[in-house]
């Protein structure tokens, strides 16, 4: 085991009556970095993280966090990590200031420090005009980000984020993804859990791909976009018989070798074409082409390939099949 | 963000454990001033009880002599409602676990005891309550202690400690069952025959032979001696030293599986 790596665990294995939630998990995590853990829901993703985060023993597996063995000395790691679970830990009856006030007391900070750790991060969160009110008046994205600062009270060393956006909109999920940035930023490593390639992406160093509690895939976000398919251009117009001449500009300004194509997919609205890229510069040469041609469109997005295509490409089979 | 330090002093053990237990009480102590509802099972309840009891069978009991069935009655009756005041606490407990808030306890470097202890301290103030009711509302109805202040100060004082003994049944459940309203469920299975079972409501000498022999071996039974012995007549000694070897009883047995069923809840 090197110095440098924050998280560490080998051979994980927890069953939980029929169903093997972790199948041979190895994870590591270097000191400073974000490490996204991929998968869908029932992957393992959340037992892996009570693991490391001490709420739960492996059947079978060792794991560190900076250095010090999660199931021999698991008070002392509790010292050094932040959990945020998927579903917000916070006590609806205390206020904002209560259950951080709670959280530093239990942190043996004494009042006077818990009550100032409390109002910073109340502050540095937005919730400085909530602070007084009891968490249940809380919006679901104000009720995560208490919980997140519940999880920094005692600075730890290693966050552990365990689908920290699911259920927010847009705008709360950038302002999220911010506060991930500045934690690493000032010191901290993070660990988190998503559905999303595209919020992978956004934050994490590294990405780890799990399914059916196995590691299948372990890379850069780069190395992982090149080997399941990079970024997908779909273009809609507002009049739907233009369609042609959307797929012969598409075509026109697309690298060689690649075409494109109507969507089809299943679940996907019709009336939309896309074709493969490698990166954004493509969007130089389509906006003039489409302005010459006068088509108006309705979207023009580049999209990441979503959790199912992620799969398709790793394994060769996508998500919807395994129903079947 | 500031350069403040988390203080973390090494000193472990009982210490910490209390000043843990002690805020996770202050939690609970919140939560119950916010939803005074939920006080309703140790203040309202139990003047209904002892209106009903009183009002309705103690004509019929003691031969319509309802003044002197008062003064029989309320002992008991107060530690029926301490025996029931109990059952909430596990199904807050069992509330709080599917609802999440206990995993961010354990994933704090406290000792794992700290919640449950400090959920069972915040309950002093229920059963603080209870008392206070009982002997207020008591009182107006005719009720009068034959004592003495400092016997009275006695017998709520032990009420109260046999509470907080008592409630770790109710720990014990609320960490096994699934879900808060099984948790009433079983307590109430328990609660009610050991009760009524009892001599709260009529003296023990008017029961059937079998009936008699379970009121005997009842924990109920000996604490409602010695509060009746400490309020209005009676020994105090004899069931006073039964009453303690059974508290001493209950913490040494559900203190542990009540522990134990904590820490194997995921």
């Amino acid at each position: 085991m090197t110095e440098d790596l924050v998280v560490h665990a080998e051979g994980l294995r927890k069953r939980f009556g029929k169903t093997q939630a972790l199948d041979g998990v190895d994870l590591s995590m270097r000191r400073g970095t974000v490490l996204g853990v991929l998968g869908p829901n029932g992957a393992g993703k959340t037992t892996a993280v009570r693991v490391l985060a001490t709420l739960l023993r492996p059947d079978e597996g060792r794991a560190f966090v900076a250095g010090v063995d999660v199931l021999k000395n698991p008070q002392q790691v509790r010292r050094l990590v932040g959990l945020t679970g998927q579903y917000a830990s916070v006590d609806e009856d205390l206020t904002g200031v209560q259950n951080l006030v709670l959280i530093g007391r239990l942190l043996d900070l004494s009042g006077r420090d818990a009550r100032r750790r409390a109002d910073e991060l109340l502050n540095w969160f937005d919730l400085s005009e909530a602070a007084q009110r009891p968490a249940k008046t809380y919006s679901g994205g104000m009720r995560r980000r208490l919980d997140l600062a519940a999880s920094l009270v005692g600075r730890p060393e290693v966050i552990f984020l365990d689908e920290p956006t699911t259920g927010l909109d847009p705008a709360k999920r950038e302002d999220m993804w911010g506060v991930v940035r500045t934690q690493v930023a000032s010191g901290a490593s993070v660990l988190l859990t998503t559905q999303y390639l595209e919020e992978a992406d956004a934050l994490a160093d590294e990405i780890v791909v799990v399914d059916h509690g196995r590691v299948i895939a372990h890379d850069t976000p780069d190395g992982l976009k090149r080997r399941v398919g990079g970024q997908t251009l779909r273009v809609r117009p507002s009049d739907a018989a233009r369609l042609p001449d959307v797929l012969r500009v598409l075509d026109l300004v697309a690298a060689a070798g690649t075409s494109a194509s109507i969507d089809e997919a299943a679940g996907s609205r019709p009336g939309a074409a896309s074709v493969p890229v490698t990166s954004d510069e493509v969007l130089d040469k389509l906006i003039p082409a489409l302005r010459a041609e006068r088509i108006e469109v309705t979207e023009l997005a580049l999209h990441l390939p979503s959790l199912d295509e992620v799969f398709h490409a790793l394994t060769g089979r996508t998500k919807a099949e395994e129903l079947v | 963000m500031s350069t403040l330090a988390v203080a973390r002093p090494a000193g472990g053990g009982v210490l910490a454990l209390g000043r843990h237990a002690f805020a996770l009480a202050k939690r609970s102590l919140i939560k119950t001033i916010r939803t005074p509802e939920a006080l309703i099972d140790v203040t309202i309840q139990p003047v209904i009880f002892l209106l009903l009891f009183t009002y309705l069978f103690g004509g019929a009991i003691f031969d319509g002599n309802r003044g002197l069935y008062l003064q029989f009655l309320l002992p008991g009756m107060l530690a029926q409602s301490l025996a029931m005041g109990g059952v909430a606490l596990g199904q807050n407990l069992n509330a709080d676990i599917e609802k999440g808030v206990f995993d961010r306890f354990r994933s704090l470097p406290i000792s794992r005891a700290a919640p449950l202890v400090g959920a069972v301290m915040a309950d002093v103030v229920r059963y603080l309550s209870v008392c206070v009711v009982m002997l207020g509302f008591g009182t107006i109805m005719g009720f009068r202690v034959q004592t003495g202040f400092v016997p009275a100060l006695g017998a709520v004082a032990l009420s109260i400690a046999f509470g907080l003994c008592f409630c770790w049944i109710s720990v014990w459940v609320g960490m096994l069952a699934r879900t808060s309203g099984a948790v009433q469920g079983i307590m109430f299975l328990l609660v009610l025959p050991l009760t009524f079972g009892s001599n709260v409501y009529v003296p023990t000498d008017t029961l059937p032979g079998f009936v008699q022999g379970f009121v005997a071996v009842n924990p109920i039974t000996p604490l409602v001696a010695t509060i009746r012995g400490l309020l209005v007549e009676g020994p105090v000694a004899g069931p006073l030293t039964t009453t303690l070897i059974w508290m001493a009883g209950l913490l040494a047995v559900f203190v542990p599986l009540a522990l134990r069923a904590y820490n194997k809840r995921a």
